[in-house]
């Protein structure tokens, strides 16, 4: 078992001496991106709520991708992903992607469908 | 014996096995797999709750409204507290990755102290979520359910929340709980509420400035409020029963579905955090009694790690979806 490290994060840009300071670093930045997400959370700019982009507003659309950062660097640095083959990486990253965005696909277009059906159906819901 | 040793001497034949392509060993590999397949499980969940949410999209309660408390503080204080313990748990992953660097330098000592650490930091995340539920399961203002399941919430008209207890008027009531002990023992009925329909009905009337918001969102994402007249005629109407706080048949927050998914989803994540700090405190007990010393390698708080991590990834996404999104 070797334990060498990939010592550069953001594609090469962010170098580190040896894997203790790699692993701050990344404790850094996931913990900027967290206070990002709850500041705009708690402050929620209006003009990203007002714009939308594909039927989402853009705060949430912020908070999904801020989240998949996160859980990148949290896989690659934490989980030592970036150390592992090639084979390896595929096999889990590349199956879980696909049958996560499967089934979400799915059941929102499914849930979406019901809301037409309970707004748009002559029988009130609401009583 | 010869049928049950595994003979390595096929070097060189990719196919002939003994050789590893993933360059990763066994228990490490399991340990993928098992990750993968949970993350399957989460993800089967969160889009189960994702469904449910685009089915009422009009009208599913407002997380900042719902946690917004911090334990000892009087106040409104949303997202606070949950961001505090995603703290907690992107720092327990940091100490286990130390733990885990530690091992990979054979440094007993370290690592014992990085595993103690990650355990206090699993401790105080089980106990925050512990918290927390009991916050949501007392509740806050109280609210009214109507016959066809929806809640009604009470606000002053300048849009600030009403507890019951704020209008409700006290009524004499011979009203005993029904316990199975008495009348049919197959029938019983739950805790009573502080407050009757009757008394909250009553002390409604005789507020004027009380308000009714109901579930529908408005344009502006904020929940809608009525007029006095139309307020008044929906109580009386359609206004069934109090609830105050949530369980899994009644949510004063809105949509009971909404405390459903909070209960299980948040309850299988801290069911996993939980089971962590017990693998955690075993691997623990083996560094310092020198077991992975005596192994010559610390594989398994490595593979601890890796479940732990991933613990710390779903609960970013549970972050998200619940408390963001």
């Amino acid at each position: 078992m070797a334990h060498e490290h990939k010592l550069a994060i953001f594609r090469g840009t962010l170098k580190f001496k040896n894997n203790i300071q790699k692993i701050w670093g990344v404790l850094i930045f996931l913990t900027l991106v967290t206070a990002v997400e709850v500041v705009l959370g708690i402050y929620k700019p209006e003009f990203l709520i007002e714009t939308t982009f594909i039927r989402m507003k853009l705060l949430n659309w912020i908070f999904i991708i801020l989240t998949i950062v996160k859980a990148y660097y949290i896989t690659w640095d934490f989980m030592h992903m970036r150390d592992e083959v090639k084979g390896l990486r595929r096999a889990v990253v590349w199956t879980g992607i696909f049958l996560i965005c499967y089934l979400v696909f799915i059941l929102l277009t499914e849930g979406d469908y019901i809301f037409e059906v309970y707004n748009n159906g002559f029988q009130s819901w609401d009583f | 014996m010869d049928t049950t040793v595994t003979h390595n001497n096929s070097e060189g034949g990719t196919w002939s096995g003994g050789n590893q392509p993933l360059k990763a060993s066994y228990g490490k590999l399991m340990m993928w797999f098992f990750i993968v397949s949970d993350a399957l499980t989460f993800s089967g969940f969160l889009a189960a709750y994702g469904f449910s949410r685009f089915k009422f999209i009009d009208a599913w309660p407002i997380a900042d409204e719902v946690f917004t408390h911090v334990p000892f503080v009087h106040g409104n204080f949303p997202m606070i507290y949950v961001a505090f313990m995603t703290f907690v748990l992107i720092m327990s992953s940091v100490t286990m990755v130390l733990a885990v660097d530690a091992g990979h330098h054979l440094k007993h000592k370290s690592v014992a102290f990085y595993m103690f650490l990650t355990i206090i930091g699993g401790i105080i995340f089980v106990g925050s979520q512990g918290w927390e539920w009991a916050t949501f399961i007392k509740g806050d203002f109280g609210a009214v359910e109507t016959k066809g399941g929806k809640i009604l919430q009470f606000v002053d008209t300048e849009g600030n929340r009403l507890a019951l207890a704020d209008f409700a008027i006290e009524q004499a009531s011979e009203r005993e709980q029904h316990l199975g002990k008495n009348g049919i023992w197959y029938d019983k009925e739950a805790t009573p509420t502080t407050y009757s329909i009757e008394e909250v009905k009553a002390g409604f009337a005789a507020t004027p400035n009380a308000l009714i918001r109901i579930q529908t969102l408005t344009e502006d994402g904020e929940k809608t409020v009525l007029s006095r007249e139309a307020s008044l005629a929906k109580l009386n109407k359609d206004g069934k029963q109090v609830v105050e706080g949530a369980n899994l048949i009644h949510n004063e927050y809105g949509a009971p579905l909404f405390a459903d998914f909070f209960f299980f989803i948040t309850g299988f994540h801290g069911f996993h955090v939980f089971s962590g700090v017990l693998i955690n405190i075993i691997i623990f007990f083996n560094v310092v009694l020198g077991t992975y010393e005596r192994r010559g390698h610390y594989e398994m708080v490595e593979k601890v790690g890796l479940y732990w991590h991933f613990v710390d990834l779903v609960w970013v996404f549970v972050f998200t979806f619940f408390y963001l999104v």
